[in-house]
């Protein structure tokens, strides 16, 4: 049986108060789950603020080391991961996607020049036509060619284009798993189901596995295969997707169930907008 | 009929720019009309760069260069009071903000004082509306919480002693102490969690319904248009392209921009497919002759590239601004 | 670029004076390539003569033409000027650079040693040096030793930006792009960083001729090159302004107080144009 490809158990951050503080915060507390090689999945793991999701996605992508528990990447240990040629190896298999793409580029810089320095460093291609027929493919992937990007700067475009462009940067050296950080909450509304279709295509079409972070409970719902709920840093409930969120089981996913708006007008206006009480 | 609580006609607002040699015109607020009328919230929705931010800037008058209004009106009603915001003298606008017209920002850490008590804010904003002796202003202020559910003491805490949710209620509680006839709402739960967003907008359904108040109520999130709005606005580009009540607006949208992104919106429990819209919102310094939304129309024609579509009543309160609305659904 | 400037030109006032005093001091300083006389030779022209129509600026009790060895000494000032300036800015900037990006441990060290040399009382360390190095001072390595005394403010300025600069997103986008650190210093950071880098260099400009005029003055720096403190100590020592010879004293002053103005100027208007968020205004962000 081949490794998982990524197996994260009971995983705790804590961040110590300051120098004159003895309290500690306690970001994740005790988090597992378990994404299997070979099969793409879209693994979401929904919170609200301060539940600690964020801080489990850089521990994910090895930017920020855990307190306690393990967690390894296709077998490997990330903790053993040291030096510069093993990072490399490691950032290869594992991207990242932020959530504001205005903020993921440099406004000063072009946005291309991101997609070159990632095929010269993570896809080690150097001569030039290697290189922009590599990017070329990366934006085709995600629905654009280099011919739009091509010496543009991050302002010059949408939000829409903007997280394409960042997605398919990630793509350039064919990971093996993608974790999204709430990628579509700053985009606008009429251009997030193309992000979202998008994410769900890279799963089918090139078999990337995603972790998708968010606090949206519609589109984890619209995407997702697996999910996890958590809640100030551990996790409530987790398993099938449109199980658990068909039917929550838990009074708090009951209650973030409960709390989401449809865009659909009631008969009576703010019917729906009923105070609930407070879930412990 | 009463007189509406605010007219807008011909609403022109641009940000002009002539630094370092480049000149630009943003034209963020192109020909708008609308009215409110008392006793009612009227949603405005818009995508970023729609300009509906610079809108509610002009009607409050919170005008700063290099933004300038060009051409229109804005004129208030407060039972009776006629105002025209920008021809109003300095004294006559201090005297309304706040008595007959206040804010509710996104940010609560923007109107509380972070280094002073609640009950600074308080006094700031309203003591000299109320006209009381301190301390039975105090007391006016004390039960005006008590009825919106908050605390009392609430009153002696710092802002940051206090959650996000619940300074956005003292916000809210705030912006209505004086029983303002209007009040404008700019995106107050964007930056909320789920759950504490639906008990804010619990909060300002139940004020918006004892005061009688009109609320003008900015965001991008259909959802608690959908909701909350009895009238929707929908603003692209500069202008506004529909609007109606909000039960017909999402039954039945008339123009294309309006349709597409009512159906692009995900419903928990609803897996079926969604499109996108192609492309994206025009830049504002350089927008599409025409209509501005003909780049991205499925129903483009001719004539849509060449003038600008007015707005046009085509139902009994719903008026949209397209060459080729949707047809009426057959009931 | 050009066009920029031109602009600035046409529209911006104290830029304009800025540059058009710069360019006057500058112009003169040019002129010493033109001089009749080397610098160092006395009593060529006839001394103590007021300012007149052979001499423009008169000449000194040396019997020197004052016009030429002003142009000599007003150009040595510069260059000391800017060689400074480059040189402690190279220094703040890798510093400031790798203690903000770095963080922890080499943070620590490198302020602790930055605080130092912040604290350290620059005139006396500077007289110090001029009593041990006596024979063999020189203006290079004066220079070098200020330089060396001259980058820890700034150094502490760019520090607090690239620490902000490491938490922003795009420095990570930069990491998994497989940049390595120097890369992300050089090409994503240093934009950022030279606005301030750049207005730091004026008042460095400005900071490091004023000290090198009050050295001079008092003697403590190498008296056979012409700047515009040693002309000034010169001047002192014949006690120019008792016998009269107002004229030795006036003209260095005023080229220098030139100098000052137009540094100065051109710092604060330039300020508003790097300043990288109007920038962004500006490109249409």
């Amino acid at each position: 049986m081949s490794a998982p490809l990524l197996e994260v158990s009971d995983v705790v951050r804590t961040y110590a108060g300051g120098v004159f503080s003895r309290r500690k915060t306690i970001a994740v507390d005790g988090v597992s789950l378990r994404l299997e090689a070979g099969r793409p999945e879209i693994f979401t793991i929904v919170g609200e603020s301060g539940s600690g999701k964020t801080t489990l996605a850089r521990m994910i992508l090895g930017m920020v080391p855990t307190s306690a528990g393990t967690i390894r990447f296709q077998g490997t240990d990330l903790a053993t991961i040291r030096g510069r040629r093993a990072r490399l190896a490691f950032m290869k298999q594992v991207q990242p996607i932020f959530q504001n793409p205005f903020e993921a580029f440099n406004p000063m810089k072009r946005v291309d020049r991101y997609l070159f320095v990632t095929a010269r460093r993570m896809a080690g291609l150097s001569a030039d036509a290697e290189i922009a027929e590599a990017t070329d493919r990366a934006l085709k992937s995600v629905g654009l060619s280099l011919a739009e990007i091509s010496g543009r700067f991050p302002h010059e475009l949408s939000g829409g284009q903007l997280q394409r462009v960042a997605i398919a940067r990630a793509l350039i050296s064919k990971p093996a798993l993608l974790v999204a950080d709430e990628p579509v909450s700053m985009i606008d509304a009429s251009l997030r189901a193309s992000i979202v279709n998008l994410l769900r295509d890279l799963r089918d079409r090139l078999g990337v596995a995603i972790i998708y972070i968010t606090h949206d409970l519609a589109t984890a719902y619209y995407i997702s295969d697996r999910i996890l709920i958590m809640r100030q840093g551990s996790a409530v409930e987790s398993g099938d997707a449109r199980s658990v969120l068909d039917n929550p089981q838990h009074p708090y996913s009951q209650l973030l169930k409960r709390s989401v708006l449809s865009p659909d007008v009631p008969a009576v206006a703010g019917a729906r907008l009923r105070p609930e009480p407070e879930v412990s | 009929m009463s007189e509406p609580v605010l007219a807008v006609s011909g609403l022109r607002a641009y940000y002009r720019t002539s630094a370092f040699g480049v000149e630009r015109e943003v034209r963020a607020v192109d020909d708008i009309d609308l009215t409110i009328e008392a006793n009612e919230i009227y949603g405005l929705a818009g995508e970023s760069s729609s300009g509906k931010t610079t809108l509610i800037k002009t009607i409050a008058n919170a005008i700063q260069p290099p933004l300038q209004v060009f051409a229109g009106s804005v004129v208030f009603n407060f039972h009776g009071q006629r105002v025209d915001i920008h021809a109003a003298a300095p004294r006559e606008l201090s005297a309304i903000r706040w008595k007959h017209l206040s804010y509710i920002m996104q940010g609560s850490m923007n109107v509380l004082n972070p280094v002073r008590r609640v009950r600074h804010s308080f006094v700031d904003f309203a003591f000299r509306h109320i006209g009381q002796p301190m301390p039975a202003f105090l007391a006016t202020v004390r039960s005006h919480l008590q009825r919106l559910h908050l605390a009392p003491d609430v009153l002696e805490a710092f802002p940051h002693q206090l959650s996000g949710g619940m300074r956005q209620r003292v916000t809210i509680a705030l912006a209505t102490v004086c029983r303002p006839e209007f009040i404008i709402a700019d995106e107050p739960t964007t930056a909320l969690d789920v759950v504490v967003q639906k008990g804010v907008l619990a909060m300002i359904h139940e004020i918006q319904r004892e005061l009688g108040s009109s609320i003008l109520f900015v965001t991008h999130d259909m959802s608690v248009h959908a909701n909350l709005a009895d009238r929707l606005g929908i603003m692209y580009a500069g202008r506004l392209v529909e609007e109606g009540r909000t039960a017909d607006v999402f039954r039945a949208p008339r123009h294309p921009y309006t349709a597409h992104l009512i159906a692009s919106l995900p419903r928990l429990g609803d897996s079926a497919p969604k499109q996108g819209l192609e492309g994206a919102p025009p830049n504002l310094a350089q927008p599409p002759p025409g209509c501005r939304f003909h780049p991205r129309c499925p129903r483009a024609t001719e004539i849509c590239r060449r003038e600008t579509p007015p707005m046009a009543w085509l139902a009994d309160g719903h008026r949209a601004a397209c060459f080729h609305p949707a047809a009426e659904p057959a009931t | 670029m050009g066009r920029t400037i031109l602009h600035l030109l046409r529209h911006n006032r104290q830029f304009a004076t800025g540059v058009a005093l710069l360019a006057m001091v500058a112009g003169f300083s040019c002129l010493s390539f033109f001089s009749p006389y080397p610098p160092n030779d006395s009593f060529v022209v006839p001394p103590d003569v007021p300012p007149s129509w052979d001499f423009p600026m008169g000449t000194t009790s040396r019997g020197q033409d004052l016009f030429w060895l002003l142009s000599f000494a007003i150009r040595n000032t510069l260059l000391f000027g800017l060689v400074v300036a480059v040189l402690s800015r190279i220094l703040a900037l890798l510093i400031g650079l790798v203690a903000g990006y770095s963080g922890g441990l080499v943070d620590r060290a490198l302020m602790s040693l930055n605080d130092t040399f912040i604290v350290i009382p620059l005139f006396p360390i500077l007289v110090l040096f001029y009593f041990v190095m006596r024979e063999h001072m020189s203006w290079g390595l004066l220079a070098l030793m200020m330089a060396c005394l001259g980058w820890a403010y700034d150094a502490r300025l760019i520090r607090s930006v690239a620490m902000s600069l490491r938490t922003r997103e795009f420095t990570e986008t930069g990491i998994f792009s497989g940049m390595s650190t120097r890369q992300i210093l050089v090409e994503e950071h240093l934009p950022y960083v030279l606005p301030i880098v750049f207005s730091t260099t004026m008042n460095n400009i400005n900071w490091s001729i004023g000290l090198e005029v009050t050295l001079s003055v008092l003697g403590f720096t190498d008296i056979n090159t012409p700047t515009i403190g040693v002309l000034i100590y010169w001047a002192n020592q014949h006690t120019a302004l008792v016998a009269g010879i107002w004229w030795w004293i006036f003209f260095p002053v005023l080229l220098v107080v030139m100098t000052f103005i137009g540094l100065f100027l051109l710092a604060v208007s330039m300020n508003e144009y790097i300043d990288p968020r109007s920038r962004l205004g500006r490109s249409g962000g």
